[in-house]
C-alpha cells in the first residue's frame, strides 16, 4: 500500500472542482489511456486581466493522480495565468505534503496540463518534451530515459559518473545493477564496453593517485593533508592532532591538549578515521599511539 | 463455515496475495519454539522428536499432492526458492542445453529469473496466450526439442486464475526428453493433485497461500529425476536444500495441507458458488465491466473483472475506505508504468488493462461480505467515472480516445 500523506488521501477522497466546467476558455488535456493517466484541466480566465476565475479538472488515474489534480485547481484560482505559469510540480507535490517518488510523475502531469491549457488559451501550440520511462531510482524518482540521456549527453561511463550528475543510485544501491544496464547500452552505442571497474583509471586520472598506487611517502603525505583539514576544528577546541606513524593500513596518531583523554577522543578518532578512509580510498585504522606501542609491542614478541 | 473471528475488521478478498493462518495451524506450530526447540539433526531426544514432526509433516504434503514417495517432498523457504531452484537446477543439471520455454502470463518467481538468464545466454521461449488467457499447445510442441533444458509452465495463473494443462504439457515434454516444472503456487489447496499419475518432474507450493504462515514453501522433486541443489551445505532435506529446517513452519504447512484436502469438496463447491455470487452481481450492475481469463476453466476462488475508462488503484483506495481488500493489475499499484503483464499478454485493452479488481475468496469468505461487495462495488465505479475525462453522462464518452484528445499522446 502507498504511504500517501493525509493531505492526499483528503483530496482524493473528495475531490475539489471535479467534473466538466461549461463555459471554460481554457482546456488542457494531457496523458492517454495507455499510459494509465490523463487529466483534462478546464479554466475559466478573465480575459481582461488574464486571471483564473475557475477552474475544474476530470482526470482517469489512480489516487494520486486524482489529489494532483484537485490540488492543482486550488492553487491556481485567482491566479493571473503568468503566475499560474510559475507552478512548479514540486509546488503540487508540497501542497499534498509530498508524494511517493513512484508518483512524482502525477504532479507532472498537473503543471503540464496547465501549459497546456494556457497555450490553448493563447492560442499556442504546446509541445510536450517529456518523455517518462520505467522508475529506475526509487530513492530519488528518477527514471530511465533521463538517466540513459544524461550519460549520452555528457558520455558518462561510470555508475559514479551517473550519480553525480542525476543522483539516481546515491540512496540504497539497489538499482546500481539497471544502471550499469543502461551504461552497458549507451556505451555500445558509441562503441565501447561498459567497464564496472573503469573508476580506479578515472581517479588517476584526476590527480588522485588510486589505493596501492601511491608510494609511501605520497601516502604518508596525503594523510598529513588530510589531518591539516581537520586540524582547524580540533584547535577551536583548543586541541591538536600529531601524526606519529603509519604502519600498514594502521595511522598512529598523538591527541594533544584538550582532545587527549578527553570523552570525546573516541568519537574523534572515529570522525577521523572516516574521513581518512573516505579521502584514501582504503580501509585504515586510527590508533592513538600510546596504544599503538603497546599492539606493536605485542605484535612484535 | 463458521466465521473465524479476524483481528481487523473488513471483508477480506485478496487471498491470492495471502491467507490468514488458521487457527488450529498456529496452535499447533507454536510448541515448536519453545518446549520442542532441539534441532532435528541432533542425537539426542530433544532434536529426535521434531524430526518425527517434520516427518509427519512431510507425509501430509505428500499426502495433498499425491506423490508417491515421501522423500519427494523438499522443504525450502518460499514459493520462489522453489522455482529458483527447479529451474537452475535443470540448467545445471543439462549444461550443454540453453533454451527455456516458459508462459508470458508466469508469476515474476519465474518470470524475472527467466529474463535474467536471457542476459546469461539462454534463450528463452514466452508461450503467448490468447484473449482469454490460454495457450496454444501447437506453438508448445513446435519447440520441444533437445536444446531446451526446462519446461516451467503454471498450474493456475495467480491474476485470473486460469488453469494451464499442466498434466498433458508435461506428458509432452517427458515425451520429448525434457524436464518439467509447474508453479502450482495457486493451485495447491484449491484444486486436486495427484502427481504420482502425472508426468511432472518438479512442482512449487507455498505455505502461505494455503493458511499456513509466510516464509515456507516445498519443491516437489520427482524420483528419479536429475537435481542439483542451490543451496549446499548441510545434509538437511538429503542435502537437497542445506539450512537447518523451519520446523515451526514445516509442521504448520503439514497440517494445513491436511486441512485444504478436508476442504477440497467444499473449496470447489461452496467457494465457487460466492465467488459465482459475486462475479454475477457485480456484473449485472456495472455496465461496462468484464471478467477475464478462462472463465470456464479457472480456480474456484479467483474473479478478475476489468472496469472500463476508470484506474484500478483508485478503486482500491475506494473499496479500502469501505474495508474492502483486493489487489488490482493497474500499473499504478505497482510503480510501474504499465499494466499487469497477464492483462497485455491477453491483449486486453489499455481502457479496460488499467481497471482490472481481482477479488480472492477463501473457505472463510461469507456470504453476507459477498452481498455487501455487490452492493458497494457499483457506487465505486460510479463515482470514478464521474471524474474520468473518458464517461459521459451515462456511458464512456462517444469515441473516448477523439473526445479526449491530447496534444501528444
Ligand atoms: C503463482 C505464484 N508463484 C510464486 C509466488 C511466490 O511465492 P512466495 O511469496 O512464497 O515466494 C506467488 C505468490 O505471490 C504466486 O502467486
Amino acid at each position: 500500500m502507498w504511504d500517501y500523506s493525509d493531505k492526499v488521501k483528503e483530496h482524493f477522497f473528495s475531490p475539489r472542482n471535479s467534473g466538466a466546467l461549461e463555459d471554460a476558455n481554457a482546456v488542457g488535456d494531457v496523458g492517454s489511456l495507455n499510459c494509465g493517466d490523463a487529466l483534462r484541466l478546464m479554466l475559466k480566465v478573465d480575459p481582461e486581466t488574464e486571471t483564473i476565475r475557475d477552474a475544474r479538472f476530470q482526470t482517469f488515474g489512480c489516487g494520486s493522480a486524482i489529489a494532483s489534480s484537485s490540488a492543482l485547481t486550488e492553487i491556481i484560482k485567482g491566479m493571473t495565468l503568468d503566475a499560474a505559469l510559475k507552478v512548479s510540480n514540486q509546488d503540487i507535490a508540497d501542497y499534498l505534503d509530498g508524494l511517493p517518488p513512484e508518483k512524482m510523475h502525477c504532479s507532472v502531469m498537473g503543471r503540464e496540463a496547465l501549459q497546456a491549457a494556457v497555450a490553448n488559451y493563447r492560442g499556442e501550440e504546446w509541445k510536450d518534451d517529456h518523455e517518462e520511462g520505467a522508475l529506475i531510482c526509487k530513492c530519488f524518482a528518477i527514471d530511465a530515459v533521463l538517466i540513459e540521456e544524461t550519460v549520452r549527453a555528457n558520455n558518462l561511463s561510470s555508475v559514479e559518473d551517473v550519480i553525480n550528475y542525476t543522483k539516481a543510485g546515491g540512496g540504497c544501491s539497489s538499482c546500481h545493477e539497471g544502471i550499469e544496464e543502461i551504461l552497458s547500452k549507451v556505451l555500445a552505442e558509441r562503441g565501447e564496453t561498459f567497464n564496472p571497474h573503469a573508476v580506479v583509471l578515472q581517479e588517476e586520472a584526476a590527480g588522485k593517485p588510486a589505493p596501492g598506487k601511491m608510494n609511501n611517502l605520497q601516502r604518508i603525505k596525503r594523510i598529513e593533508m588530510i589531518l591539516d583539514g581537520i586540524r582547524p576544528q580540533l584547535q577551536r577546541d583548543h586541541g591538536d592532532i600529531e601524526l606519529v606513524d603509519v604502519d600498514g593500513k594502521t595511522i598512529y596518531v598523538n591527541m594533544i591538549g584538550a582532545c587527549s583523554g578527553c570523552q570525546m577522543e573516541a568519537q574523534t578518532l572515529q570522525g577521523i578515521q572516516a574521513k581518512l578512509i573516505e579521502d584514501l580510498g582504503e580501509f585504515v585504522k586510527v590508533v592513538p599511539s600510546r596504544a599503538g606501542s603497546y599492539a606493536r609491542a605485542a605484535s612484535h614478541v | 463455515m463458521e466465521r473465524k473471528e479476524t483481528d481487523m475488521d473488513g471483508i477480506y478478498l485478496d487471498n491470492n496475495a495471502t491467507t490468514r493462518v488458521d487457527d488450529a495451524v498456529v496452535a499447533a506450530m507454536l510448541p515448536f519454539f519453545t518446549a520442542q526447540f532441539g534441532n532435528p539433526s541432533s542425537m539426542h531426544s530433544f532434536g529426535n522428536k521434531v524430526g518425527l514432526a517434520i516427518k509427519k509433516a512431510r507425509m501430509q504434503v505428500q499426502e495433498l499432492l499425491g506423490a508417491e514417495h515421501e522423500s519427494e517432498i523438499i522443504f525450502t523457504s518460499c514459493g520462489t526458492e522453489s522455482d529458483s531452484t527447479a529451474i537452475l537446477s535443470a540448467l545445471r543439471a543439462s549444461p550443454e542445453r540453453k533454451e527455456i520455454i516458459t508462459t508470458s502470463i508466469e508469476h515474476p518467481a519465474v518470470l524475472a529469473l527467466c529474463t535474467h538468464l536471457e542476459k546469461e545466454g539462454y534463450k528463452t521461449h514466452f508461450l503467448k496466450v490468447d484473449e482469454k488467457g490460454r495457450l496454444d499447445l501447437d506453438e508448445y510442441r513446435k519447440l520441444l526439442t533437445d536444446k531446451v533444458a526446462v519446461v516451467s509452465v503454471m498450474w493456475a495463473n495467480n491474476e485470473t486464475g486460469t488453469l494451464f494443462p499442466v498434466e498433458q504439457m508435461a506428458e509432452m515434454a517427458h515425451a520429448a526428453g525434457i524436464p518439467f516444472h509447474t508453479d502450482a503456487v495457486q493451485a495447491v489447496g484449491k484444486v486436486p493433485i495427484d502427481l504420482k499419475n502425472t508426468k511432472i518432474d518438479m512442482l512449487s507450493l507455498s505455505g502461505h497461500k494455503l493458511h499456513a504462515p509466510k516464509g515456507i514453501g516445498v519443491l516437489y522433486l520427482k524420483r528419479g529425476v536429475r537435481f542439483r541443489p542451490l543451496l549446499r551445505g548441510g545434509h538437511q532435506e538429503r542435502g537437497r536444500r542445506a539450512g537447518t529446517e523451519n520446523t515451526a513452519s514445516i509442521v504448520a504447512l503439514g497440517l494445513a495441507c491436511e486441512q485444504a484436502m478436508q476442504h477440497m469438496h467444499f473449496e470447489n463447491t461452496e467457494v465457487k458458488r460466492l465467488r459465482d455470487k459475486l462475479e454475477a452481481g457485480i456484473l449485472a450492475k456495472v455496465p461496462r465491466a468484464f471478467a477475464t481469463g478462462d472463465v470456464t476453466n479457472r480456480l474456484p476462488n479467483t474473479s478478475n473483472i476489468a472496469f472500463e475508462f476508470i484506474e484500478g488503484e483508485a478503486i482500491l483506495l475506494l473499496l479500502n475506505k469501505f474495508g474492502i481488500a483486493a489487489s488490482s493489475g493497474s500499473a499504478c499499484t505497482s510503480g510501474s508504468l504499465e499494466p499487469s503483464h497477464v492483462m497485455r499478454a491477453m491483449g486486453i485493452p489499455y481502457t479496460a488493462a488499467h481497471g482490472t479488481i481481482r477479488f480472492s475468496l477463501s473457505r472463510y469468505s461469507t456470504e453476507a461480505e459477498v452481498d455487501r461487495v455487490i452492493q458497494v462495488v457499483p457506487e465505486i465505479i460510479a463515482q470514478l467515472r464521474k471524474l474520468s475525462p473518458y464517461w459521459g453522462e451515462n456511458g464512456p464518452a462517444e469515441e473516448p480516445e477523439k473526445a479526449f484528445a491530447p496534444v501528444y499522446a
